[in-house]
């Protein structure tokens, strides 16, 4: 329990670390958004001055991270220029898409590495070892821009599949199960590429890891008390090779959300990634620094579900 | 060493690693056109096609072409005139272009006669020779990744140095600041510096800026790998003794613990230029990095953010192949050194 509230004090400073670093960030960038508006003749300076002071940038920056963080502690995450709402609510809904996208990526990409690496560790040099060997190695070299253009121009080319977005029209009138399998069938390329995408680490080191595992001296005195082949495989290698893969977890949400930026950007998937993009070109620093730390909420999140799982599963940290 | 430059996979990559420096380097020589040269009247032709048998069933030895000519029932579409063939020389004379900057020549590796265009990965929307600009994009984009590379791995070197040598509250703090910069997801972080940095600026600068924002954001990791071995180095017995003779810190970081970090740094080197190739690129592609009508292979894939270029034009996917490549190249570089690495270790 020791080692759970420490960790996750350390994502508590993580936080307020991060929330510093985006603020120091935007204070040392010459210009803002009211830099545009100068040069529209029809807006005085002296509306600009008003602007600014409003939205309390004519503050130094330890007075407005301070008003910032008021602000996200009484869930309005500060205040949009270009849209003239709380950040918050402009978030929300794009942090759930997001949060759908990556989570139905992850959970299928474990669910198609865990099994494939497992088959490739205990039959190494098999024919399906090669063939994922090979296919790692493919999938590893290309970028995940070109994957989400190429699988979106198959989806367009053979019509079976949505060009994009998270809705059909019409979506406000359909049933339950209609809303569910229209989001389903425009999930398919978003998901398809972070899945493609993030196989190849994953399959190597669950291969790496029950490889390991599997050469083990208990693996062999397992083997000489006659259990079957599955369940070695399943009660006893996997538990034991699972430490360093639950870590893997951890640290892979951070690529999964980077990459998850590029797709939705690309399908148009109406997450944070889009409106990350939008407020950089326009300079909406609240929305800028929202996103960043509701992305970096999601890692963090991340990297504690990994430690409780790490809890879970090895005595040792629960104990010591 | 013989087992590692006997693997024919790494041999292969080598190659067109090799290669691919050279064309990309050489860009001015291996491109036919300038990679602004426009043909108004040919947006979107495809790749043109080499040819050996002619319309009369001759073989010729010399490959040779055809021109693309616009089909009068169709919009962008072309086909064939077969009337006329032009044969594909090596070595012609062309626009004129400049080798690093320095000296200037006429010479390209091939091309064909005035009055036929070769496309080999076809034209974009201006009727500009693809293949040049995926060439001269190269230069851009690679450079871009190298330079990045450098100024990551110089921080890295410097701060995680500084870090494990000296500890304590240096340490301290700057480790935690790492592992700051290591937890947010790096292109949001990218997007996020590049959001407060100008926008309407001339393409040099933004391309050094854009550089600098790659290289600036990715010291953390090579930061970490360093300050572990100069930690487990400073405590050999050998650096005790050099103290003992009175070495300066200089001294000792210079000639006792340095050279442990070279070979790590040489991976990370390699594993850093694709990434951050790819970060260029990425960048480009949302409109943030370099623009028109400056080639970089970021800005040349943005092309198929249009609806009817995705589906239409495939050629427009071009880049993706040396992208894919250059990525190839590198990481099997990373596994020969690292290989190496623990074969002498």
């Amino acid at each position: 329990m020791n080692y759970l509230m420490r960790r996750a004090t350390h994502a508590m400073l993580l936080l307020i670390g991060a929330s510093a670093l985006c603020f120091l960030f935007s204070d040392l960038a010459p210009g803002s958004f009211f830099d545009e508006m100068k040069l529209n003749p029809q807006i005085t300076p002296a509306t600009v001055a008003v602007l600014r002071s409003q939205y309390g940038l004519d503050r130094p920056l330890p007075l407005r991270y301070v008003r910032w963080a008021k602000s996200v502690l009484q869930g309005e995450w500060g205040y949009s220029f270009a849209y003239n709402v709380p950040v918050r609510r402009l978030l929300s809904e794009r942090a759930w898409n997001t949060l759908i996208l990556t989570m139905t990526a992850t959970a299928l990409a474990w669910l198609i590495a865990v099994p494939l690496g497992m088959w490739a560790a205990s039959h190494t040099d098999g024919r399906v070892d090669r063939f994922s060997r090979g296919a790692t190695s493919f999938l590893l070299c290309v970028p995940e821009l070109v994957l989400v253009l190429g699988l979106l121009c198959i989806a367009i080319r053979t019509h079976a599949l949505p060009p994009g977005g998270m809705r059909s029209a019409g979506f406000e009138q359909f049933g339950l199960w209609a809303k569910l399998r229209d989001v389903a069938v425009h999930l398919v390329v978003p998901a398809g590429t972070l899945v493609l995408a993030g196989l190849p680490m994953l399959v190597r080191h669950v291969r790496a890891s029950l490889v390991e595992v599997l050469k083990a001296p208990f693996m062999q005195a397992a083997r000489g008390h006659g259990i079957s082949q599955s369940r070695l495989r399943l009660r006893y290698a996997l538990p034991a090779a699972a430490k360093p893969l639950i870590s893997l977890f951890g640290l892979s949400v951070g690529t999964l959300l980077s990459g998850s930026l590029l797709v939705e950007v690309v399908t148009g998937w109406p997450g944070l990634g889009p409106l990350l993009l939008e407020a950089a070109m326009s300079r909406d620093l609240y929305v800028v620094v929202g996103v960043v730390l509701s992305s970096t909420i999601f890692m963090v999140a991340g990297n504690l579900l990994a430690d409780f799982m790490l809890v879970a599963v090895d005595p040792r940290i629960r104990l010591g | 060493m013989t087992r590692i430059a006997s693997a024919p996979k790494t041999v292969t990559a080598s190659i067109i690693f090799v290669l691919l420096h050279l064309a990309i380097g050489f860009a001015g020589f291996v491109a036919p056109y300038d990679p602004s040269a426009q043909n108004r009247d040919l947006p979107y032709a495809p790749p043109t096609r080499l040819h050996f048998v002619d319309a009369s069933r001759h073989l010729h030895l010399r490959p040779f072409v055809y021109r693309w000519s616009a089909r009068p029932d169709a919009f962008n579409e072309y086909e064939e005139s077969r009337e006329h063939e032009y044969p594909v020389h090596f070595f012609v004379s062309g626009e004129q272009y400049k080798v690093a900057g320095l000296f200037s020549s006429r010479t390209h590796l091939f091309g064909v006669g005035a009055s036929a265009q070769i496309f080999l990965a076809g034209t974009d929307s201006y009727g500009r020779d693809q293949f040049s600009r995926i060439l001269y994009g190269g230069q851009i984009s690679l450079t871009a990744g190298v330079l990045a590379t450098a100024i990551s791995l110089c921080l890295g070197l410097a701060i995680g140095c500084f870090s494990g040598f000296y500890g304590r509250w240096v340490d301290e703090s700057s480790m935690r600041l790492a592992e700051l910069f290591l937890i947010l997801p790096w292109l949001y972080l990218l997007l996020a510096v590049r959001a407060f940095l100008p926008l309407h600026i001339t393409p040099t600068q933004t391309f050094f800026l854009v550089v600098a924002v790659i290289g600036a954001i990715g010291w953390a990791r090579p930061a970490r790998l360093v300050r572990g071995i100069v930690l487990s180095a400073k405590t050999q017995k050998y650096v005790t003794a050099s103290r003992g003779f009175g070495a300066s810190d200089a001294h000792i970081l210079h000639r006792h613990i340095l050279p442990h970090v070279y070979g790590v740094l040489l991976t990370q080197a390699a594993l850093l230029v694709p990434q951050y190739v790819i970060a260029e690129v990425t960048l480009s592609f949302f409109g943030l990095g370099l623009g028109e009508p400056k080639p970089s292979w970021g800005n040349l894939l943005a092309n198929l953010q249009q609806y009817s270029v995705l589906v239409s034009y495939w050629w427009m996917f071009a880049p993706a192949l040396p992208l894919a490549l250059i990525s190839l190249g590198y990481l099997s570089i990373a596994n020969a050194v690292h290989e190496l690495q623990s074969a002498s270790a």
